[in-house]
């Protein structure tokens, strides 16, 4: 369950870059290939933003797709799986997107 | 549960063998009470991540190996730890993760390495913050290899940097070849792989052939090394292994060792 210390570190990143602003509303990146399920943060979310400026704020989760790129044909293609294997039959692929884990933008009021 | 369509909504896709589909996600709108949008996009771990950053450059100055060592409960690492104290005539020191109790830092103790434990309490993994307050209790010596027990756990811990620089993952045969596609993220991340309890394999229907094949699909570069904890076997290449990977560290006040490790891959 490391989406709890994930979901952690997003409000204690929002608290220290914000203030005593009220955050009405957090967006975040969870790529597909991040490794951290989105349901699992909305579910830590509510418990972790009790008692600090973000009580009660909505939080909107964004899942990028993940893209790779193989290293023997060439091919750049989508990806869902973290197993990474090229449609040529290749694994050595190199993952180009998907991995990321990011705090896009905040409301405010 | 979703009502349309019976998924569960949360990531976890349940379905019968050999009557899998995919869902799609469900998209849920909320009224959203809206004021005025500030851009932060930054990394969620990045806080962990520029504490890593800071215990590398720590441990790299030194001239000490930082290994980080993960796998499931029960496979093996603080056996491999005791033994390689005790055989393998490296300066070491351990830091011991686990959510409770000081058993393996006891154990590590009598091999006779310095040795400290992170309680996690509820923690399923070590993050570069508890590593920093470990590594100063600690304090490994120069020309040192340090080994990081990380909590056994075959998910969490591979998305956490610690700073370390290199990352070890143990298998046991017991646990079963199929071990690198179910938990890709953690062999994805490894440098090593270590397959341990090899003495056990003729009373087992492990695959080592498959098991190879699965671990380079998700990592192609990745290197393995077959062991035995408990009975010796195979210890002398993990010996190598780490003399291999461990600086040329030139003397015990500013050792010239140290060399820019990157940020690792997770």
């Amino acid at each position: 369950m490391h989406e709890l210390s994930v979901t952690q570190s997003v409000v204690d990143a929002i608290t220290e870059r914000m203030g005593d602003a009220t955050v009405l509303g957090v967006c975040l990146e969870i790529g597909k290939l991040s490794g951290v399920v989105p349901d699992a943060v909305r579910f830590c979310f509510d418990v972790v933003c009790t008692g600090t400026t973000l009580e009660g704020a909505w939080l909107e989760i964004d899942e990028p797709e993940g893209r790779a790129r193989c290293r023997d044909c060439a091919a750049e293609f989508r990806l869902d799986d973290p197993i990474p294997l090229c449609p040529c039959g290749s694994a050595n692929v190199e993952i180009t997107a998907g991995r990321q884990l990011r705090i896009m933008s905040v409301e405010v009021n | 549960m979703c009502q349309t369509c019976g998924c569960s909504g949360d990531g976890a896709v349940i379905a019968e063998p050999g009557h899998q589909h995919e869902h799609e996600q469900h998209e849920h709108e909320h009224g959203h009470e809206h004021g005025h949008r500030v851009s932060l996009e930054q990394d969620v771990l990045a806080k962990n991540d520029l504490l890593a950053e800071h215990n590398r450059r720590w441990l790299t100055e030194r001239g000490v190996l930082a290994v980080n060592l993960m796998s499931s409960p029960g496979a093996g690492k603080t056996t491999l730890l005791e033994r390689t104290a005790r055989e393998a005539d490296l300066p070491m020191a351990v830091i011991e993760g686990d959510q409770e109790t000081m058993l393996d830092a006891e154990r590590i103790k009598a091999a006779g390495a310095p040795v400290v434990q992170i309680n996690t309490g509820a923690g399923c993994h070590l993050d570069a913050a508890m590593l920093d307050r470990a590594v100063h209790t600690v304090e490994p010596a120069p020309g040192s290899v340090l080994f990081i027990e990380n909590v056994g756990n075959l998910v969490c811990p591979a998305l956490f940097d610690l700073g370390e620089e290199q990352r070890v993952v143990i298998l046991s045969v017991t646990e079963g070849q199929d071990k690198p596609r179910k938990y890709p993220h953690m062999f994805a991340s490894a440098d090593l792989v270590l397959l341990n309890k090899v003495d056990l394999l003729p009373y087992l229907d492990f695959d080592i052939a498959a098991f190879l094949r699965d671990a380079r699909r998700v990592n192609p570069d990745v290197e393995v090394v077959r062991l035995s904890a408990t009975r010796g076997t195979g210890l002398t290449d993990w010996y190598s292994w780490l003399r291999e990977h461990r600086p040329h560290f030139a003397g015990p006040a500013h050792g010239s060792a140290g060399g820019s490790a990157g940020q690792k891959r997770r």
